[in-house]
């Protein structure tokens, strides 16, 4: 997970951030890391350029996207599926 | 001599777009519900077969030989030229010579047709192009090569804010008349289809990939289009040596900023909320004077909620009758705004309100449903027009039968 | 005193940023025209400008430049050949600008963006004070934010009705000249 943090930081460019200040379970939009709607089209960009996962139904960013380990966890399950 | 309350007149009206090639098609089009959208043909683009689209329905060639400029030069200016001719040949000012003329237009995308074609050249082999060449195909450019074909000099400017782009270059005419600078101002805006503009817009996931449904409850984005609209605004002193005498005014308009985020509106809509009480305000008008609301309503999730929710502040509960015209012309960007303008002039002079496409399911946290047919034969007084740009920058303009 | 040759652009653009203190996270994630208006602004609003005196309304925010988005569209198009950057097309409108110091600050007034081939005095000065005449606006930031591959210019002007000890008249020549100065 503190390699997935560090892509985060260098795809958002939040360069005061450093990946031990997220939380494995803190919310990453609005009250948690702040980050907003076009952050959630960048970690799209993410998902597909470092794990060739393509999340096409933005609908299911939120969920997705909610913090660090949901994050993880759904790369997790798309490689697996991928294996 | 400075007079902000004199009226400022719209002499003449021009237009292409997806639904038409001037005024009187794009009328028919809209009196007849056929809306612009369909299978990309013009725009060479891998998103082709998958997201429709509202473009102009002639190639460059053909756009090349109405507006009589040579088709290599861009789309934009093309169009751009096309509708201005029309605006300045309906206004029919005879004496226009004599006159202190000026040309304020409006684009987001500029020559960027052009420059696409110039990067698949330079990406290849960067010893083929410099970036200086890029230069002469940005915004300012084209303002200046339509101006020239116009022969206008006096007062020539660009301006950028994104989709509110044009109605901005309206009501800066309207002051550059009050305050004597100009007699005749040629305002709106152009903007042609590009990859760059397409491109952007889907990695934004606003783009529908049917036809656009705004103001509905399942809506799914916007559709992309193209086109130019420009109205010949002039002063009352102009107005009353000509033979037609106009009989429509720019009374009202105003600009606020939305600052809330470089892209998404605010959930209360408090830039759209400022710019319509502001432009009500400037008219001496009240919200119950209005007949109809021709919506910036691109068809996505965050504007419609935005503006509707603005208009349920400042209108509930007298709600005019309201409609999105992008439902034919598609979102036109900085277009837009003089597309709509002419729109507004059309809905004043007929007595006519346009339907709101493809309306099914209205959305449920608004208490007010846009108009699903086109209503003929009303009294229409007082017409508002929005237009929201990203960048936070909300205009509304107020068009009114005297 | 934003007009440097080297470093390059964007270090330079953190260096001020760094230099200041200033505490914007977002300022990471803006291009290079966003960041160069936005510590324009904060520089020249740092000192002895009283933003509760107005309302967010009666601020607006007035530039103007030569190459619009230009260094940003060349950026984003690039990216468009691999996966295209959906944070960088934001920025492929020269008047997002505006839309970043109007965040930061508030401000909710008039606002326009203006392309023209170099810094057009009279036009910002005429533009400006019909505004402020008219109580349109009672503040109001303008000037030049211009941004070119290695090449950029900022240059703002804060216009207020009342005096202030460190204030000129706002006509063309004064504008003129403080722009020169800036281009050495």
């Amino acid at each position: 997970m503190s390699d997935l943090k560090t892509q985060i930081i260098a795809q958002l460019n939040l360069q005061d951030t450093k990946p031990e200040d997220i939380g494995d379970d803190q919310p990453l939009f609005v009250e948690g890391l702040g980050l907003d709607s076009i952050d959630a089209l960048e970690l799209i960009v993410l998902l597909q350029q470092q794990y060739k996962i393509k999340l096409s139904n933005a609908e299911d960013g939120p969920r997705v996207f909610k913090t660090v380990r949901t994050m993880a966890e759904y790369i997790t399950d798309h490689q697996a599926q991928h294996a | 001599m400075l007079n902000n309350n004199a009226p400022v007149f719209i002499a003449g009206t021009g237009i292409i777009s997806a639904i038409g090639n001037n005024v009187a098609e794009c009328l028919d089009a809209l009196e007849n519900g056929r809306a612009g959208m369909g299978q990309m043909r013009y725009l060479h683009s891998a998103h082709g077969n998958r997201l429709p689209v509202a473009e102009v329905k002639l190639g460059d060639e053909e756009l090349a030989q109405l507006a009589g400029l040579p088709k290599i030069k861009s789309r934009t200016a093309l169009l751009s030229l096309v509708a201005a001719k029309e605006a300045l040949a309906t206004a029919g000012i005879e004496n226009i010579k004599d006159l202190r003329t000026g040309f304020i237009s409006a684009t987001s995308v500029g020559g960027m047709d052009k420059t696409e074609n110039f990067f698949t050249e330079f990406l290849s082999d960067n010893s083929k192009g410099k970036l200086r060449d890029v230069i002469n195909h940005e915004c300012g450019s084209v303002t200046e090569l339509v101006a020239d074909a116009l022969h206008i000099k006096d007062y020539i400017t660009t301006i950028s804010t994104a989709c509110s782009s044009s109605a901005n270059a309206i009501f800066l005419g309207a002051r550059l008349i009050r305050n004597n600078i100009v007699d005749v101002v040629v305002a709106g805006g152009t903007d042609s289809m590009t990859r760059f503009t397409l491109n952007g817009f889907n990695t934004l996931m606003i783009v529908d990939e049917q036809f656009c449904q705004p103001f509905d409850q399942n809506r799914r984005g916007l559709n992309l289009g193209e086109g130019a609209g420009y109205v010949v605004l002039v002063s009352d002193k102009v107005a009353a040596t000509l033979k037609n005498k106009p009989t429509i005014i720019l009374s009202g308009y105003c600009n606020a900023n939305d600052a809330y985020h470089q892209t998404a509106s605010s959930p209360d809509g408090i830039g759209s909320y400022l710019a319509m009480s502001g432009a009500l305000q400037k008219a001496g008008l009240k919200p119950e004077d209005i007949d109809y609301i021709n919506l910036h309503g691109t068809g996505t999730q965050n504007n419609d909620i935005a503006e509707g929710t603005a208009i349920k502040r400042l209108f509930d509960p007298h709600y005019p009758k309201m409609s999105s015209t992008k439902t034919f012309t598609g979102h036109t960007l900085a277009a837009s705004g003089g597309i709509e303008a002419v729109f507004a002039v059309l809905a004043l002079q007929h007595g006519i309100i346009f339907p709101n496409l493809r309306l099914e399911t209205p959305m449920v946290d608004l208490p007010f449903v846009p108009e699903r047919a086109l209503v003929k034969n009303v009294e229409v007084k007082h017409v508002l027009s929005n237009s929201f740009g990203f960048g936070g920058n909300c205009s509304s303009l107020i068009f009114s039968k005297i | 005193m934003f007009e440097e040759k080297e470093p390059e652009l964007p270090e330079f653009l953190v260096a001020i940023y760094r230099h200041f203190e200033l505490q914007y996270p977002k300022f990471h994630k803006m291009d290079n025209l966003s960041k160069l208006g936005w510590l324009a602004n904060e520089i020249l609003l740092q000192n002895g400008f009283d933003k509760e005196k107005y309302k967010p309304e009666d601020v607006g925010i007035v530039l103007s430049n030569a190459n619009a988005s230009l260094d940003t569209d060349i950026k984003y198009y690039e990216t468009t050949n691999t996966m295209a950057s959906p944070a960088l097309f934001v920025y492929t409108l020269p008047n997002i600008v505006i839309g970043e110091m109007a965040i930061r600050h508030h401000f909710k007034g008039e606002n326009a963006f203006f392309i023209f081939e170099c810094f057009d005095a009279g036009f910002i000065e005429q533009y400006v004070s019909n505004m402020i005449n008219n109580n349109i606006l009672q503040c109001c930031i303008c000037g030049w934010v211009d941004v070119l591959d290695k090449n950029y210019n900022a240059t703002l002007f804060l216009i207020e009705q009342e005096k202030s000890a460190n204030s000129v008249n706002f006509t063309k020549e004064n504008l003129t000249k403080i722009h020169q100065l800036q281009n050495g």
